[in-house]
């Protein structure tokens, strides 16, 4: 990858980002705090593809390509049409053709990415790949944290929840390893992947314990039909031993609070928890589309700098 | 004369003779022969072994159904090329290999198109359901050469046992796929680190074992033999290991895969790597090895699986299970196991043929005594070759693209007829 200010066109995937790529990101991002909008993408059409129906990333993404100046052009997809790799890949050929350049993708396939990005020239932006990485929103989640606590380094942070089936757990311990925090995965062992502490994540499964002394908790969304797979027992069984409370912050004053959205309140946070005073949860919102600007603006600059 | 041949100056691995001696081999009208016979054609094996032809006892050829994929042809034509003289197909052909009319039907084809005998196992139940028996005395009486669901377990333990029961009074070997299904859940790859970092649902070594288990359990109640197909992992290994110290009739085959790599090998979402059983972890991948050298593992077989590019350009996570392996499995063999000293020669042809051919109760294969067919292959260890991008099969799905190895076969003869040369 370049010398750090600059991001290769398959966009990041925290796994293959440096510390310094990381903060240069963030930084960028802070930037665009005072700037608001820039010309950066101006004459760009920027493609969102979403296979799988999310507002917030999708508005996120959109906000932040038309703030750079960009066209954006919007692509409802039935995710059955698009599931297959191949399909995908012709839909992205199609629309090269026609000049664009910037893919915004979330697809619920682990890895597709990877396999499609060597075979376009255009960038693909990762919005989430199935349960391996959604790297903008860690990078979001981090960018939140270092505002609310200064450096990440020592920081310690609880993921807690669906470790199994979440990207953004994967992203976050892969970004905020490289920063120096230590992390700590909790949730019932349904739900946690034998294996994840080779990430660097610590693993616990009693919520209570991993939050003592905790400087922040990143609480993640429970999908609902998990329980007819048997993952979990029933959703009160499940918020009685993993849902994040307010009582249960009563004891972590300084323990932040985050959600990647959308919430389920009462299943995985209490509205006492999610709307309180340790609650960072808007504050990730809003700095969810400066990442994602600093993330095209900095692909664009890598872009002109390639030729 | 057709098939008749002399094999001039080469090392002869025969462990049916205990034999390991440079001498030379004669072929007569198709068979073994003592003596050189008049007007044969000679061929030249110095510095090369002689063994018996090769057994492959579980590959896929696809037809009928997916001849896009693969054929009786093309899938006898690779196996000539990797060196190997036997095959036994599957039936997870689509339609399934269920029924003696269909049998019969790719008997002849298989008579007329390939280079290399193909035997086929019938399925074990009707389309390969799990719901009822096929006609075991009928396939039997129509050429089947062993019994197996694979591509699909016997879930139902009651219909394995019926199945066992059937298969001791036709004499016929029943190949299992173990796996239980719920434990493994259609995960695309092992459980444990790799699958947690990409992402991807794990299947458990226990989703294999307990099928084991189980069938051994079946083995011990029926004395019927049981061959688990393609095992992967150190307690499957370990649980036939000890139900052969008892004494059951259960035997096992390791898929060069299996023995090459683990699931820390597999590059991104690469779906060239994905198959099922999936490649496993380190410990696994050295009790197979440890199994293959103490007797625990029977043959060597590839659980050779076509797929066309498309199919699996669809990634890890939704590309379909197979790779290929007709191709590179000896060499394979002989990079990995025969030159790193896990096994020596002389178990290397157990392994690749007269093992295989022994459980399929073969006569006159796996062995190069005068009167048993005329299937030899000429090994050259020394070849150092790299395995290329293209293939003689009709895919090329294989995990081992660009991979540099030692040792292939320089000719395949099958009852004197040379099929492959150099
Ligand atoms: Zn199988």
């Amino acid at each position: 990858m370049g010398d750090g200010s600059t991001l290769e066109p398959e966009g990041p995937a925290l796994q293959d980002l440096s510390a310094s790529e990381i903060e240069s990101i963030l930084d960028a991002a802070a930037s665009f705090k005072k700037s608001k909008t820039s010309k950066a993408l101006a004459g760009r059409v920027a493609t969102l593809i979403f296979s799988e129906p999310s507002t917030s990333t999708r508005s996120s993404f959109e906000i932040a390509a038309r703030r750079l100046s960009a066209e954006v052009l919007g692509f409802s997809t039935a995710s059955s049409s698009l599931l297959k790799g191949e399909t995908l890949l012709d839909t992205i050929w199609n629309l090269e053709a026609m000049g664009v350049e910037y893919f915004v993708v979330r697809h619920e396939v682990s890895g597709i990415l990877e396999e499609l990005a060597p075979r376009t020239k255009a960038s693909l932006i990762n919005a989430g790949d199935g349960a391996h990485e959604h790297p903008t929103q860690a990078l979001l989640d981090i960018l939140t944290l270092r505002e609310k606590k200064g450096a990440l380094k020592g920081l310690k942070v609880v993921i807690v929840g669906d470790i199994l089936h979440s990207r953004v757990a994967r992203s976050n311990i892969h970004g905020l390893k490289k920063l120096g925090a230590k992390v700590t995965v909790c949730g019932p062992r349904a739900l946690v992947p034998s294996g994840i502490e080779s990430l660097g994540a610590a693993v616990s499964h009693d919520l209570d314990a991993a939050l003592s002394g905790a400087d922040a908790v990143n609480v993640l969304r429970l999908q609902l039909e998990r329980q007819k797979e048997n993952f979990v027992t029933s959703l009160p069984d499940y918020y009685a031993a993993y849902g994040v409370t307010a009582e249960r912050l009563s004891k972590i004053p300084g323990c932040a609070v985050l959600h990647p959205g959308p919430m389920n309140r009462g299943v995985e946070i209490e509205s006492a928890a999610a709307d309180g005073p340790q609650s960072a949860i808007l504050e990730q919102v809003s700095n969810g589309v400066l990442v994602r600007m600093a993330v095209l603006a900095l692909i664009e600059e890598w872009r002109s700098h390639a030729g | 004369m057709p098939g008749n041949l002399v094999i001039k100056g080469g090392l002869v691995v025969d462990p049916s003779q205990r034999l390991e001696e440079v001498r030379d081999v004669f072929v007569e009208g198709g068979k073994i022969a003592k003596k050189a016979p008049e007007g044969a054609l000679v061929v030249d094996a110095a510095g090369c072994w002689v063994v018996p032809g090769l057994v492959d006892m579980h590959v896929h050829l696809r037809e009928p159904g997916r001849e896009a994929d693969e054929t009786i042809a093309s899938g006898a034509a690779a196996a000539a090329a990797g060196g190997v003289t036997t095959v036994l197909a599957m039936p997870n052909t689509e339609p399934p290999l269920d029924n003696p009319s269909l049998l019969s039907l790719l008997r002849a084809k298989a008579a007329i198109d390939a280079k290399v005998n193909v035997l086929f196992a019938a399925a074990v139940s009707l389309g390969q359901r799990g719901a009822a028996l096929t006609e075991i005395f009928r396939l039997r009486e129509a050429g089947a050469a062993a019994l197996s669901d694979d591509g699909r377990p016997v879930m139902d333990s009651g219909l394995m046992r019926r199945a066992l029961e059937y298969s001791r009074d036709a004499g016929l070997l029943l190949i299992d796929h173990a796996e239980d299904l719920g434990l493994s859940a259609a995960a695309p790859m092992n459980e444990g680190p790799a699958a947690a970092a990409k992402g991807l649902r794990g299947a458990p070594w226990s989703a294999e074992t307990i099928h084991v288990l189980r069938d051994v359990a079946l083995c011990e109640l029926t004395g019927a033999g049981v061959h688990i197909a393609h095992i992967s992992a150190a307690q499957s290994v370990a649980a036939v290991r000890s139900a052969k110290k008892r004494g059951l009739p259960i035997s096992a085959e390791a898929a060069p895969h299996h023995f090459a790599l683990t699931d820390g090998d597999i590059e991104g979402f690469d779906a060239d790597y994905k198959m099922n059983p999936p490649l496993r972890s380190k410990a696994d991948r050295e009790a197979l090895l440890e199994g293959l050298a103490d007797g625990t593992i029977d043959a060597i077989a590839t659980d050779h699986a076509p797929h066309d590019g498309a199919k699996k350009a669809a990634g890890l996570a939704l590309a379909p299970c197979g790779v290929i392996g007709l191709e590179t499995s000896l060499g394979l063999a002989l990079t990995l196991l025969v030159a790193k000293k896990v096994i020596d020669k002389k178990r290397l042809v157990e392994l690749m043929s007269a093992g295989p051919a022994r459980l399929l109760g073969l006569k006159g294969k796996g062995s190069l005594r005068p009167g048993c067919d005329g299937d030899v292959t000429i090994v050259d260890p020394k070849a150092r070759w790299t395995v290329p991008g293209s293939f003689i099969s009709k895919s090329r799905n294989s995990p081992f693209l660009g991979m540099n190895l030692k040792g292939r076969a320089k000719a395949t003869i099958v009852a004197g007829e040379v099929v492959h040369a150099l």
